[in-house]
Parts: structure tokens; C-alpha cells; sequence
């Protein structure tokens, strides 16, 4: 039996490399054959499971949802803090907080579900709804700022993480107007049906995976510090808030 | 739930006696101050499927003014402000328990007699088709929002 294993395409590209290194170990550690797959968008990735092509996922909040709502996946273990994202503008820009900024505003975003619908609800308070805002899609965060940076685009929309990894020179034209603390929201890592017999043993090779050396290279090639067990619970209940804040 | 106690306030207080769903009173005192929604968070909290708080957030805990083991195990009520009409919470109560989410503008009661708004989200928690509890997560409103909804909450009061 081969294993498909995918990961939402919400990660930096840089990443890519780390999560074959990643698939790599697993799949001596599993003793099983695992085939990596990365989809270049969340239409093909969303097609992939809806065709039955994954088995195994680093999943975004929203694929999370979907998946053990829908199709009796599992979610076993996942980093400790939350998935935040920052709005920022231009430094040149005249506004300091999300109520400064008006209808007609432009946005620059990516398509990644979690990290638009968080920030549209942080847009809220300045009385902004989708017909009140110009979108203006790209494909990476890179264009994302750029977008701002050069007066396309008031604000952007981008994970903490891709703001914090964007070089000192950008960073310094940028003002954040204000950064999420959910908390609550996270990736997991997930395991469909044909796996279910192994998520313990899976989930201890992942949460001990920061104890040696090697391993706590590989999760920060990842972009974290320590994998901790999630309980079915934990994901229900997080299931739960984001359906609140998608309608 | 008992009353409040006039010594938690802080500033000039009006006194209020609320009719509460199951037939109690609750005697509360009111000010005028409010405290700001913090921008960036969720404020999150939980009952059971009868209202009674489970788990609250960090900053459902800070923005009530309670500690954490006041809140927990007390009616959800223990927010309740007199300036909310009783017909919102029937609504609510009526709309989770036929297993279908709830949303609207919520004038919240602070024990210091504060208030603070939000935009409240309640989703009933369905685990193995049965509702298990239910979980309220709230958002920050815009102020032109939450004076749509004070204009709409004083006419009903009136009614
Ligand atoms: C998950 C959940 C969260 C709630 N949050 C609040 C709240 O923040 N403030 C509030 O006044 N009522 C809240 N309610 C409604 C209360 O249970 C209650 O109906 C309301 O305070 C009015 O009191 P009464 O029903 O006893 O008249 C919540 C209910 C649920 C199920």
C-alpha cells in the first residue's frame, strides 16, 4: 500500500524542500511508502481529495474542517501556537488603525482561505464588507507586499510568519495596522481512514520529534519548534469557531 | 447567581432588577463607562446545553471583569446587561436549539458595571448528530453597527 501525503499550499515556497526531507523520515519511520505530492493551488489540492488522492495531510484550518467533517479524517497532531496574519499598508500611507481605512479600499491577497476570511473579519470594524473592497489577487506573498509597497493596493493581507521572513529593507516601508490573536486557529496534521490503525504511533513519532537533534532541524524547516497531541476534541471545537466566521 | 454587589463598581451606577428566563431576579448596577473590544482577538466561551459556562478564552475572562472560576459554572447570564431586550435571547435560545447557528449585536454586562459590545456568533456543538453544548464566538463591531443596534434595542424596549 502506498500513502498519498500532501500539504495545504498555504507554506512558503522556501519550504518545499523541507517537507521532501520531511516525507523522507516519515516514510523510514513508518517503514511504509509514502509519495509527497504538493498541489500549486487550493483548487487542485481541493479536487485531489475530492478524488480520494490524499491520505495523510499538513492541513490548513479550513482543509481541516472539511476533511473531518466530511470525509472521517483524523487530526493528530499540530504546532503549539496559532495560525495569525497581519493587514498592513505603506508607511507613506496616512492610516494608523483598520477604522482609518474607507470604502473603495484595495486589497492585495493571496487565495488562502484562512488567512482572507480572518482578515476580512479583522476589516470589520471599519465598517468594511466584501462590496466595500477592491480585491486584487496574486499568487505569493512577495507580490503581496510589492503591491503595496508600489501604491497598487492600499493593504495586504499576510500570515505573521511570511511578514516576519519579508527582509528588513521591505518590512521597513510597511506599518502593520494590526496583527490577529486568535489563538485559536492552527494546522494539523490529519490521517484519512486507510491510517487510522497507526495514529498513535504516528502522533508519538511526531510530538517527540523536537527531542533529538535532527528532528528539531526538520520542524524548523517546517517553520516550527514543537508538534503537540491534538485530541479530537481540539479540532471539533476549532471546526466550530471557524464556522462562525465564515458566514 | 446572586446579585451584584454594589462594592464591585466602579463609578456612578444605576440599579436594575432583571426577570430571568427561568422565573429569577437578579438585581444588577450599570454605568456609562465602556471598554474597547480588543482589536485582533476572538473573545470565545462555551456552556453546556443549558447555558451554563464550560470554558471561556483569556479574553472572555479580561473583558468580564470576573476571574475565570467566577464565570465558570455560572448561567451565561451573568453578562446579561438591562439595556438588551429579553426577545434577542429568546431568539438565540430558539434558533441553536433547532441546531442552527445565531448571530447578532450583544451589549455585554461587566462586573465593575461596565459594558462592552460585540458581534456574537453562537453554533450549537453537534458531536455524533446529538447537541452537546453550545459555543459563542464573538468579534469586534463597527461603532456604525452598534449604533444601528442600540437605536433598534431601545425601540423594542419600548414596545
Ligand atoms: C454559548 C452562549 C453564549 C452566550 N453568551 C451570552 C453573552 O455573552 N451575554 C448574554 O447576555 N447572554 C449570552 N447568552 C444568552 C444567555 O444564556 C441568556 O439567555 C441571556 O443572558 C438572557 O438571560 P435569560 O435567558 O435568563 O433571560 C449566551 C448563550 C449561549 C448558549
Amino acid at each position: 500500500m502506498s500513502i498519498n501525503f500532501t500539504v495545504s499550499p498555504s507554506f512558503p515556497a522556501e519550504r518545499t524542500s523541507d517537507w521532501y526531507i520531511f516525507n523522507t523520515w516519515l516514510q523510514r519511520a513508518l517503514s511504509l511508502p509514502i509519495h509527497l505530492e504538493l498541489y500549486s493551488g487550493f483548487g487542485a489540492q481541493r479536487k485531489a481529495i475530492a478524488d480520494g488522492l490524499v491520505d495523510m495531510i499538513y492541513a490548513n484550518p479550513f482543509d481541516a474542517s472539511l476533511l473531518v467533517r466530511e470525509r472521517n479524517f483524523l487530526a493528530i497532531a499540530g504546532p503549539t501556537g496559532g495560525d495569525e496574519m497581519v493587514i498592513f499598508t505603506a508607511t507613506d500611507k496616512p492610516f494608523q488603525l483598520v477604522t482609518d481605512l474607507q470604502t473603495g479600499l484595495r486589497l492585495s491577497c493571496t487565495d488562502d482561505p484562512s488567512v482572507n476570511t480572518v482578515g476580512r473579519i479583522l476589516l470589520e470594524p471599519a465598517d468594511l464588507d466584501a462590496s466595500d473592497i477592491v480585491t486584487l489577487p496574486t499568487e505569493t506573498y512577495i507580490q503581496v507586499a510589492r503591491a503595496v509597497l508600489r501604491d497598487q493596493a492600499d493593504v495586504g493581507f499576510m500570515p505573521v510568519d511570511a511578514f516576519s521572513a519579508l527582509s528588513n529593507v521591505i518590512q521597513r516601508d510597511l506599518r502593520v495596522l494590526v496583527t490577529s490573536q486568535l489563538h485559536v486557529i492552527h494546522h494539523s496534521f490529519l490521517i484519512g481512514p486507510a491510517l487510522h490503525g497507526r495514529g498513535d504511533e504516528i502522533a508519538r513519532l511526531l510530538t517527540t520529534l523536537h527531542e533529538t537533534e535532527k528532528g528539531s532541524q526538520m520542524l524548523a524547516g517546517l517553520g516550527s519548534k514543537v508538534w503537540r497531541r491534538i485530541e479530537q476534541e481540539d479540532v471539533e471545537l476549532m471546526i466550530d469557531i471557524i464556522s462562525t466566521l465564515t458566514q | 447567581m446572586g446579585d451584584m454587589d454594589p462594592g464591585w463598581i466602579v463609578g456612578e451606577a444605576r440599579e436594575y432588577v432583571l426577570q430571568l428566563f427561568d422565573g429569577s431576579r437578579r438585581r444588577v448596577y450599570v454605568t456609562n463607562n465602556e471598554t474597547a473590544f480588543p482589536h485582533g482577538k476572538l473573545i470565545v466561551s462555551r456552556t453546556d446545553t443549558e447555558g451554563v459556562i464550560t470554558l471561556g478564552n483569556q479574553s472572555f475572562v479580561d473583558m468580564s471583569g470576573y476571574l475565570e472560576s467566577e464565570l465558570l459554572g455560572q448561567p451565561h447570564s451573568i453578562l446579561r446587561h438591562p439595556e438588551m431586550p429579553a426577545a434577542a435571547f429568546r431568539d438565540l435560545w430558539e434558533t441553536v436549539s433547532t441546531g442552527r447557528q445565531w448571530h447578532g449585536y450583544v451589549k455585554n454586562l461587566r462586573k465593575d458595571g461596565g459594558f462592552y459590545w460585540v458581534f456574537a456568533t453562537v453554533v450549537p456543538n453537534i458531536r455524533q448528530g446529538r447537541v452537546v453544548g453550545y459555543t459563542s464566538v464573538r468579534r469586534e463591531p463597527s461603532r456604525q453597527k452598534v449604533a444601528a443596534a442600540e437605536a433598534l434595542y431601545r425601540s423594542m424596549r419600548g414596545s
